[in-house]
Parts: structure tokens; C-alpha cells; sequence
């Protein structure tokens, strides 16, 4: 039997969510899209809106209060009460970012750059922007518009495409 | 795991044909391995190739970051010399492995 090869030609990722590892999941895959030449749009809405903020784009978070996979180095479960400690979060969370740039992982902005650079496309969600009072100057400037619903789904036809939720 | 026969030379190749004795490499093999995927090299090209292939000697871990750093390329030019595929077709016609990394 012949295995029939239908390769994949375009993903559109939608990111509604705004912690670290949303977003690093969102910018991995459509970076890993663009160097494998396929298309790739993503659409950041709610939460997700802060991955394209010039204000808070570089200093994501991760939660340390009702997150049960996280831990302490070494394994030992990561108490709840200890999350809640002001300042806690943020350490934890730049101690992520570095050991993520330890493995040669962007930043946000950076990340950003290398989709744009490979031909990728940066949306941000009108109905999320006006909910946040958000204009586009607040916005990073490789975004490519401010869209609707209907006018990213406009963007998603074509054969062999795939629209992703993270 | 098999061999292929390009500009007169015999190659080691693996089944998505990458090569694998990265001696028997040199710039005759890395323009047909080029012509093959469409791309004509220039001398742009070579410097790219040089620098993955050096670096891969040297053990690192290859990322299309690591290359938009080395002062040679941008990312940007690195997808304009290698349209479609930055890091696996500048891999594959360098003559070292398929890059195993996501970024």
C-alpha cells in the first residue's frame, strides 16, 4: 500500500490565554510552522492580548497559586500558600524566562520577530482590544492589523490547513 | 541508511537524505544537493554552510537563532537564502545531520 503524503500548508493558532506557557506554546508552534515552510496567522485575543503588549509582552507570568503541576527545583510539590507570598510569582516566573533562554528560547519580542521573519503573521482580536481599552499603538509593531472574528476565519480557508487552540 | 550518487561522487545518506559522513562533503555535493531542493548558491550561501558545519563539529546545538547571531545573516536572510526550510534545507546541504531542534 502507498501511504498518501498530504502535507500541511497552513496553521492558524488562536492564543486567548496570557502565561508564560500559553504563549511559548503558541510562538513555538508557529515558529516551528514557519521553518518547516508552512503558513502561519495567529490570532492573540483576551488574556493572550498581553503576548503582543508592548508593556507587558516581555514580562509574562506563570501561576504559582492553583497550578498543580508546578514544583519546587528538585520535585518536592510547590505549596499553594507559598505562591500567594507577593514576589514569589514574579521569581519564579524570570527564573522560567532564564532557564528558557538558557536553551536558546526568545524572548516574546524576539520570538515574535523570528515568525514575522519567516513569513508568519500577527493578528490581535477587536472585540478583546476594545475590552481592554487597548488601541493599536499599545500593540507590538509587527502585529499586522486588528481583526474581527469573521475576518481571521476569512484567512483560515484553503486546503490542508489547520486552526489550533492553545 | 543508503547511497546516492551526486556531482560523480558517491554519498552516505540516511532515507530523508541527509548525509552521513560529513567528509564526504564539499562544494560540488553541496550545489547538487542545493540544485536539488531548487536553490543556487552564492557565496552568502557557503558562509552559512560553513558556519553550521563548523559549529556542528563543535558540538552545538543548532537553531535558526543561534545563525541570525552569528553576524553573518539575519533571520530574515537566512529564510530569503533558504525559502521554505532556514534550517533543514541549510542543514541537509551542509552535509550534517537534521537539526533536532524546535527553535
Amino acid at each position: 500500500m502507498v501511504k498518501e503524503e498530504q502535507p500541511l500548508k497552513k496553521v492558524c493558532i488562536i492564543c486567548a490565554k496570557g502565561a508564560i506557557e500559553d504563549v511559548y506554546a503558541t510562538l513555538v508552534l508557529a515558529n516551528g510552522a514557519v521553518m518547516e515552510g508552512i503558513e502561519a496567522k495567529l490570532f492573540f485575543t483576551f488574556f493572550g492580548l498581553d503576548a503582543i503588549t508592548k508593556k507587558y509582552m516581555n514580562k509574562l507570568h506563570t501561576a504559582t497559586v492553583g497550578n498543580p503541576a508546578m514544583r519546587m527545583p528538585g520535585g518536592l510539590a510547590f505549596p499553594t500558600w507559598l505562591g500567594a507570598i507577593p514576589g514569589v510569582e514574579g521569581g519564579v516566573s524570570s527564573m522560567m524566562r532564564k532557564q528558557m533562554d538558557e536553551l536558546d528560547i526568545p524572548p516574546v519580542d524576539e520570538f515574535l520577530e523570528m515568525i514575522t521573519a519567516g513569513g508568519g503573521e500577527i493578528y490581535a482580536c477587536k472585540l478583546a482590544m476594545d475590552m481592554f481599552k487597548l488601541t493599536k499603538e499599545d500593540l507590538y509593531e509587527d502585529v499586522s492589523a486588528v481583526l474581527t472574528v469573521g475576518e481571521f476565519y476569512a484567512m483560515c480557508g484553503g486546503e490542508h490547513t489547520q486552526i489550533i487552540f492553545t | 541508511m543508503g547511497q546516492k550518487v551526486i556531482a560523480n561522487k558517491t554519498i552516505d545518506v540516511n532515507d530523508e537524505g541527509y548525509m552521513t559522513d560529513p567528509s564526504q562533503w564539499d562544494k560540488d555535493v553541496a550545489s547538487a544537493l542545493a540544485e536539488e531542493i531548487g536553490i543556487e548558491l552564492s557565496d552568502k550561501h557557503f558562509e552559512v554552510l560553513d558556519y553550521l558545519r563548523e559549529k556542528f563539529k563543535e558540538g552545538e546545538v543548532l537553531t535558526i537563532r543561534k545563525v541570525g547571531k552569528s553576524g553573518i545573516v539575519d533571520i530574515k536572510g537566512l529564510y530569503q537564502l533558504f525559502p521554505g526550510g532556514p534550517l533543514k534545507y541549510s542543514s541537509k546541504i551542509a552535509g550534517i545531520p537534521k537539526p533536532a531542534s524546535c527553535v
